[in-house]
This record gives structure tokens, sequence and C-alpha cells, in this order.
């Protein structure tokens, strides 16, 4: 297993798609072997990424609202900073925030994070 | 003791205020009658104008309804005109020939609107703009559209203007000087305003005569000096007011351009008073609220008998027309002796005029919150030297540091003006709020006023509270939405309608959200909101939707789904059954179970099976349960007549219908029903949503039961004796549920906060209404049963139930 992952993950990104695939204010899972990768996109189109894991219950950040630069968890409400993955106060916690490059329309994620745990 | 009586000739907001005044003093000086000559109660003649906009109704800005007059004992005579004053004998007369005695008499006749008697001002079509009436003059002419003409660009004349637009109406204004609202304003401040009037769609014409009002029958148009035509089918006359004092100049009482009066409010007979817009004190008109506020407290001192003084007052205009910021107070004249700073930029304009160092005047349009700072230097005539360079940014710059809004609140003086209308001043409203323990802002302005009358100092009110309990303030009485707005639910409805606001942005940006896109509590009340007011017009957003509500099925704790289909009363079928046990085998679905609802649970569905899991059971004739809805959940039934031995009525017929007829229906909350066959209530109908319990003589309609956190048990709401009274009265009771309730507010909540008996008036005994609410709720249905799950099942949001990619799984196998 580790050797097919070393194998994937020669480039530092990858890529995983269009701006266009994801909702304005929405969410696209990427599934990957260390773990599903929730790729939000802003009302200002600006693209982030996060582990699809709530710090709180581990609930799916993909499913949430997002609003502002912003998801709110759909289990339990915690808010969570889609730039540092910090959930906002007086909850404590943090999402792993996974690099994110956009160019062209075209969404990279920076892989090279996620062997190490992101 | 025969107490002395008190004769108040007039109703309006002056004269109310000083019974309140004197009341507060001593309940019992007087036995006091009052003298309306409009048949009502006393309301606040300054909200007309949200009123006409359909922002408020009439019963928001009563000020004292029939029960205060009963309770103070006050005897209120309706529609009751007073034509004379025989001040020998110490007497009035009313129109209908009745004679009244005084003690002390207080008039309070307030102004007539100026008409200018051009050709046809009488004909029918041209209003003022000054009580009730004329509003609904105004509105009545609106429903029927075309074009109004407002004549003055006054305060009152843009606030009509605002308001005929709200409601449908092409509007020009026509104003007879350079610039708008020149009395409030400087030209630069008057340009502005123009501006955004004109950016409503409001045609504004400055240096207009008008000469002559067209039409023959009715108005058909306005016609100016230099020839132009405008055709019309209103005529607003908004171009001042004159003090009404008739009755006071044939009673033999002096008068100028008003009543006369000392600065006790005396007018020239020691036993007679005078306050509000009729008086002139010092060679002074008022026609601005805050005056009249200060004569009242001063007059009802008079009245016992500890004469006050008032000196007159320097008066601050807000103009109060939604998404309008606009303030000025003092003095701005340009003089030699003057200097001013002014500060410009996009859309803000700020100007104060000094003289000798003091704060005299200051216009502000586009940021307003300094007003009321800027209002406290002019009346306190402090020098301001020292604060002079940074003066125009306002209080937070003038002083040391930056302060943050409470602490600036905090930072102001006793004797600060907190609320202009009604003369409070922060000193007054810490210390009711401390001595009191006062918590909310209903209580404060139950106990000092502040905020009571147009409203526009609430938000300072608000951090007073704030600033003087600390922690202890959590929230005020009318709750914001989210922190995205200030506006409760019920006023973000109220001005989704009024508006036609028809999409989330536009709400956003109309209605002044604080930010870009809201937020996790707002959106989705929104989004629910808009469908509920346009059904067929308003897209739905996905995107505000719970995750629930966006894929049709409920969010498990380990991210799977759980799939309930609809039981029609909780009937199923043998082939219903085996194609749910097939899709249990073939997705590998761990648990299957019955619900409290009459229905089957599919536990454990991964997300990407749910559209062909949906496909299967669609094959077999099964639709959503919306088992995860803010909407119609299940309808829970009991065998009834057809198999049961004590059954009375159909019961699961009944239940069957009722769920044909509400599936699909969105509400604030989710909706359960239940449907009993006999009182036994297998169907445990009494503590649902909605319930019905069948009896010998027909169906008893139940509603606001809840068996959840809080458990209670329904309250009856009718008894007829058909089912398809039954079933309309359900619908209409579901529709008004669905048009009043907040968002996650559950049915009994609603019904506690606006009353069984409001409700009962609405669906069973007004028939008209029910009709209408039952027609509205068809029209939406029409709309709204469309199967979530088919509509998926054919690809749409297929997006939602697919990963964009997978990574790192190269080569290696499932």
């Amino acid at each position: 297993m580790n050797q097919v992952l070393q194998t994937a993950f020669e480039e530092a990104w990858i890529t995983v798609g269009c701006v266009e695939d994801v909702p304005v204010l929405g969410s696209r899972v990427v599934k990957s072997a260390f773990g599903d990768i929730a790729v939000f996109r802003a009302a200002d189109d600006t693209v982030f990424a996060l582990r699809n894991e709530c710090p709180h219950k581990k609930g799916p950040l993909s499913e949430g609202i997002v609003h502002g630069h912003s998801v709110t968890c759909p289990l339990h409400n915690w808010v969570i900073s889609l730039r540092t993955g910090e959930v906002a106060g007086p909850d404590e916690g943090c999402a792993g925030v996974i690099g994110v490059k956009v160019e062209a329309g075209v969404i990279s994620l920076e892989v090279g994070r996620l062997a190490g745990g992101g | 003791m025969t107490r002395e009586k008190l004769l108040v000739v007039g109703n309006g907001m002056a004269a109310g205020r000083v019974l309140e005044h004197l009341f507060e003093a001593d309940r019992d000086a007087f036995d006091v009658t009052v003298f309306n000559a409009e048949p009502r109660v006393n309301y606040n003649r300054i909200m007309l104008s949200p009123v006409l906009s359909g922002e408020k109704a009439y019963e928001d800005i009563l000020i004292h309804d029939d029960q205060w007059y009963a309770d103070h004992g006050v005897t209120l005579l309706k529609g009751h005109k007073v034509v004379a004053i025989d001040r020998d004998a110490k007497a009035v007369t009313t129109a209908a020939g009745e004679v009244h005695g005084y003690d002390k008499l207080l008039i309070a006749t307030g102004s007539n609107p100026l008409i200018i008697p051009l050709p046809g001002h009488a004909l029918p079509g041209v209003v003022a703009y000054r009580d009730l009436d004329d509003v609904d003059a105004m509105k009545a002419a609106a429903a029927k559209g075309g074009r109004a003409v407002v004549i003055g660009g006054g305060l009152l004349g843009l606030e009509a203007a605002a308001g005929l637009k709200m409601q449908g109406m092409d509007v020009t204004v026509l104003h007879l000087m350079p610039t708008l609202m020149e009395r409030q304003l400087d030209p630069a401040a008057g340009y502005l305003l123009q501006r955004a009037i004109e950016a409503r769609g409001i045609e504004v014409i400055c240096k207009a005569n008008t000469h002559a009002i067209l039409g023959d029958t009715r108005v058909t148009g306005v016609k100016l000096d230099d020839g132009r035509e405008i055709d019309c089918s209103l005529v607003v006359m908004a171009v001042g007011i004159r003090p009404n004092l008739g009755l006071a100049r044939e009673a033999g009482l002096e008068v100028n351009r008003g009543v006369l009066v000392d600065d006790a409010m005396r007018t020239s007979d020691p036993d007679i008073f005078s306050v509000g817009e009729c008086v002139e004190h010092r060679g002074q008109c008022y026609g601005l609220v805050a005056p009249l506020y200060d004569m009242a407290k001063v007059a009802a001192r008079g009245l016992l008998g500890e004469p006050g003084v008032y000196k007159g007052s320097v008066t601050a205009t807000k103009l109060k027309v939604t998404g309008i910021d606009l303030f000025s107070a003092g003095d701005f004249a340009d003089a030699k002796d003057r200097e001013e700073i002014v500060y410009r930029a996009p859309g803000v304009y700020k100007r104060l005029v000094l003289k000798d160092n003091v704060l005299i005047g200051a216009v502000l349009y586009g940021e307003t919150a300094d007003g009321t700072w800027f209002f406290d230097l002019i009346r306190g005539g402090k020098y301001v030297s020292e604060m002079r360079d940074t003066l125009i940014f306002g209080q937070s710059y003038a002083g040391a540091a930056p302060l943050d809004p409470t602490a600036a609140v905090a930072a102001l003086p006793d004797d600060a003006p907190i609320c202009g209308c009604n003369g409070v001043c922060k000193g007054k409203i810490v210390g009711t709020i401390t001595a009191k323990g006062l918590t909310n802002l209903d209580e404060v302005r139950t106990h000092t006023k502040a905020s009571a009358s147009c409203g526009s100092c609430t938000p300072l009110v608000e951090k007073l509270l704030a600033a003087t309990l600390g922690d202890a303030y959590s929230a005020a009485a009318v709750q914001p939405m989210c922190k995205c707005t200030d506006l409760g639910h019920d006023e973000v409805r109220r001005l989704i309608v009024a508006k036609g606001l028809k999409s989330i942005p536009a709400v956003m940006q109309d209605l002044g959200w604080k930010t870009s896109c809201g937020c996790a509590r707002c959106r989705p009340a929104l989004n629910y909101y808009l469908i509920c007011e346009w059904p067929g017009e308003y897209q739905d957003d996905s995107q505000s939707r719970f995750i629930n509500e966006r894929v049709h099925a409920n969010i498990q704790k380990d991210g799977t789904y759980s799939v309930v289909p609809r039981m029609w009363g909780g009937l199923t079928t043998a082939a219903e059954l085996r194609a749910i046990a097939d899709v249990a085998d073939k997705f590998n679905i761990p648990t299957v179970k019955v619900t409290g609802g009459q229905r089957i649970d599919l536990l454990g569905v991964r997300k990407e099976d749910l559209p062909a899991v949906w496909a299967d059971l669609g094959k077999a004739g099964m639709i959503s349960g919306a088992a995860y809805a803010k909407g119609l959940r299940t309808v829970k039934t009991c065998v009834g007549s057809e198999w049961c031995r004590f059954g009375t009525q159909d019961s699961t017929g009944l239940g069957v219908k009722l769920e044909k007829l509400m599936w699909g229906s969105w509400s604030p909350a989710k909706v359960k029903l239940g449907v009993s066959g006999c009182p036994r209530n297998c169907a445990e109908a009494t503590c649902k949503d909605i319930g019905v319990v069948c009896v010998d003589t027909g169906y008893e309609i139940h509603f606001a039961g809840a068996a959840g956190m809080h458990i209670k048990g329904t309250e009856v709401l009718t008894l007829v004796e058909t089912e398809a009274e039954t079933i309309e009265i359900i619908a209409a009771l579901t529709q008004l549920y669905r048009e009043q309730g907040r968002y996650l507010e559950r049915i009994y909540k609603w019904a506690d906060r606006v009353g069984t008996a409001s409700i009962k008036a609405q669906v069973v005994d007004d028939r008209a209404r029910r009709a209408a609410l039952l027609e509205r709720f068809l029209h939406s249905q029409t709309f709204a049963q469309v199967d979530p799950w088919a509509e998926r099942v054919k690809g749409l949001d297929a997006h939602e139930f697919a990963p964009m990619a997978a990574i790192g799984f190269k080569e290696a196998a499932e």
C-alpha cells in the first residue's frame, strides 16, 4: 500500500477538477487513500480544502453550509474557518488544511502534506 | 372628595404625552375626559410613513389602546369634535351639542395640512399626508397603480413618495426650491439625497411651480408653470402645516401664528393650557415630535400647579426612509462669523458649523452614527477647540483612543440625549435599568419611553443595556435573526413582502445584511421565507439548505444516511415491503427499523448509493417520506371504522387524504399529524402538531401538541361535522402557520406566541380568511408536490452524490 501511494504522490500537487465542478457556497469530496478531502468554493470563488472531518465528532464538513470563508458542520453546528481550519470560539479544535492552487480554473491540491498527516 | 375636571381637546401625540406625565406624577389629580375628532385611539403619527410603505401595520403604531384609557380612568370620546369654548362658564360644546364643564382645559388641536388653493385642489384624488385616513386613501389609490405626484420635497413629501413607490406606484416629486429638504439640509446633502431618491425610481423635479391640478370629476394630471403636464391618478400635497387655532381664537385666547403660550405652556387664560403643533412659544411654532414632548412635560407640571419652564427646543431631523441615512440639527446656514468643517467620501457627506468655537449645526448624510453626539455638543454649547481637528470623524476619534461602540456609548455623559423623540437622556435610562432591574429593550421602552417612538435610537438603547448589565444582558426583546442583521424574523418577513424581495441576495442587499452572504442560521430561514412567499417564482437555493434537505435523506453520525419512503397514513403493501427488502439486500443496508411515524427507516446508506436506492424504491411506486424536512412528515392513523369495533369514522382514510393533500409542503419546522378513530386515541393524535380525534358526531380538530423535548397535549381547535371541512380547516391552519411561524418554530410555539384565540378566529370563525388561506396553500402545493427522489434519480444535483475525484488509489485493488 505504501508503495502504491508513493507512486501516486510523486508530484507535490495533484489536479482534482475545475472550479466550476464545485457549486458556489458548496463543497465536493475528493476521495484519497489518506482519507476524504472536502474542497470548498466561497461566494467570491476562492477555493479551499480541508480534511473532511470536523475536529469535534468527525462530521463530514463537505456537507455543511458554507458562509463567508467558513463552514458550519452539519452534525453539531461547529463553525470552522476554511482558511486556517480553526474552530470559531468558544469551541476549540482544528481541521487539517490542504494546500490549494487554482490555475486557469483548474484546482490542484497539495497532496505532499497528506502523507505527513496534514 | 370630588376631583378637578380636566378636559383635553385633541388626542394626538402631545396630548397623550401630557396625560402620561400627569399620571406618572399623580394618578388621581384629575377626572379626565379626552375629545378626539378622529374616530380612534392615540397613535404614533410620525410612524405613518412605515404604514404607508407597508413596513408596519396600524396596530404596530398604537401608543395608547382602549385598555390604556380604561386602566387610567380616562373617558375617551372618539369622533367628538369640540366646536366652542365658553371661558366664562368654563365649559366646552361639542358638534353634537353636548356641554362639558371643566376646571382645567388643555388645547392640543395640532395642525392642519396646508393645501395650496390651486385650481383643482378639491378634486377627488387630491390628498394631504396627515393622518391615517390620508394613508388609507393613498394605499387605495396605489392599489390601482398608475402615477402619483407629490407636491413638496420636504420630510413628509419624500416619505410619502418613498411609501407610494413601495406600494407599486410611479412617483414624481415636485419641489419649489432648487434642492430637496432645504430647511433641514444644505445643497450638497440635498443633492446626495436627490440622487438616492432618484435611484429608487422616483422622479424628482426641483424648481417646479405647480400651475394647476387637472381633471373633471377626479384628478387626471398636474400642470406646471412652464407648461409641462404630468399625467397622474393621485396628488399628495405635502407642502407644510398650519397651527390649528380656530377654536382658541374664537374663545378669545391670544393667538398669533399659533396659540400663544408662556414658558409654563399656559395660554392667556390661566386655566387653559396648550401644547403641540398648535402653539406658538417665544415666536416659534414646531412641527417635530421632540419639542412637543418637551412641552408636554412642562404642561403636565403646570396642570399640577408647579409650573416648569419650557425654553424652546433645538431640533434634529432624521428621514424615515429605509436605506437613506440623513441627519441634521441646529443652525447650519452660512454666515460671516462662522466656520465650517466638511468631509466627503463616496455617498457620504458631513458638515459641521462652528461659531466662536462652539458647534451650532450639523448635517450628516450617508453616515449618521455620530448624529446624537453632535446633537449633544450643539445642545451643550461647549467649546470644541481642543478636538476641532478630529471633530468631524465623530466621537470615537475626538477623544483619545477609538472606542468600540458599546464603550463609546458608555463614555457618553449622563445628560446625553439618547432618544430624541421622547427627550430621554442616558442618565435616565441607565438609572431606570439599575433601579427597576430591567433586562430587555421592551422593559426599557415601557419604563423610560426611550426608542418607543420612531425607534431609530434602538441600537443606542441596546448598547446602553449591554454597557449597564454587562454579561447579564444577552438578547434584545426582538431577537435579531442572527449576527448578520439587527432585524427579527417577523420584520424580515414583513419586509420581504412589502418590498417584493424575491431572492436571498435581494433580501441581504435591501435589508442591509452585515455579512456578504449570510450564515448557517439566516440563509435556511430566508430560503424558507422566500419559498413560502413566492411559490413558483422563487428558485430554491440548495446551498442554503441544511444537508438533510439538500440531499433529501437524514445524515447520521458516521456520515451515512437514512432513507424513509412515504407510507400513506401508515398503510403499505406486500409489493412495497418486498421492494424495501430487496433494496436492503442489494445495498447492504445494515439496519432496517420501524419508525414512530408508522413507516420504515433504512439506516446506514452510503451517500453515493442514495440515487440508486431511490430508483429502486421509485420503481415500486414509493416517493420520499420527507423524514428530513421542515415540512409535512407523517400522518399517523389507527384503523378506524373500517376494522375497529370502537371506530367512529374512517380515520385511516382521512389520514391518507390529508397526507396526499399536504405532502411536499415546506413549513417553518416539521409538521406531524395524527388521526384517531375514536377518543381512545390509538394514533396519539393529542400530542401531534395537528391531530384529529373522530367522535360520533364528527371530527374534533386538535393542534399545538408536542412530544419531543417538551411534552404538551394539544388544544382543541374546533369540532366539525364533515371530513371535507376537517381537511379544509387543517390546510388553512397549516398555511397560517407557514405564513406566520418563525423558521424552526414548531406549531405549539407559534400558537403560544400569537395566541390560540387569534388562530381560531382566522381559520375557524372567519370563513373568508379560511378560504383565502386554503387557496394559497393549494396554489403553493401545485409547485411543491414534486418527488425530490425521482428528480435526483433523473440526474438533478448529481454532483451532490459523486466525489469530484479519487486520488492515491492508483492501481490499488478496491
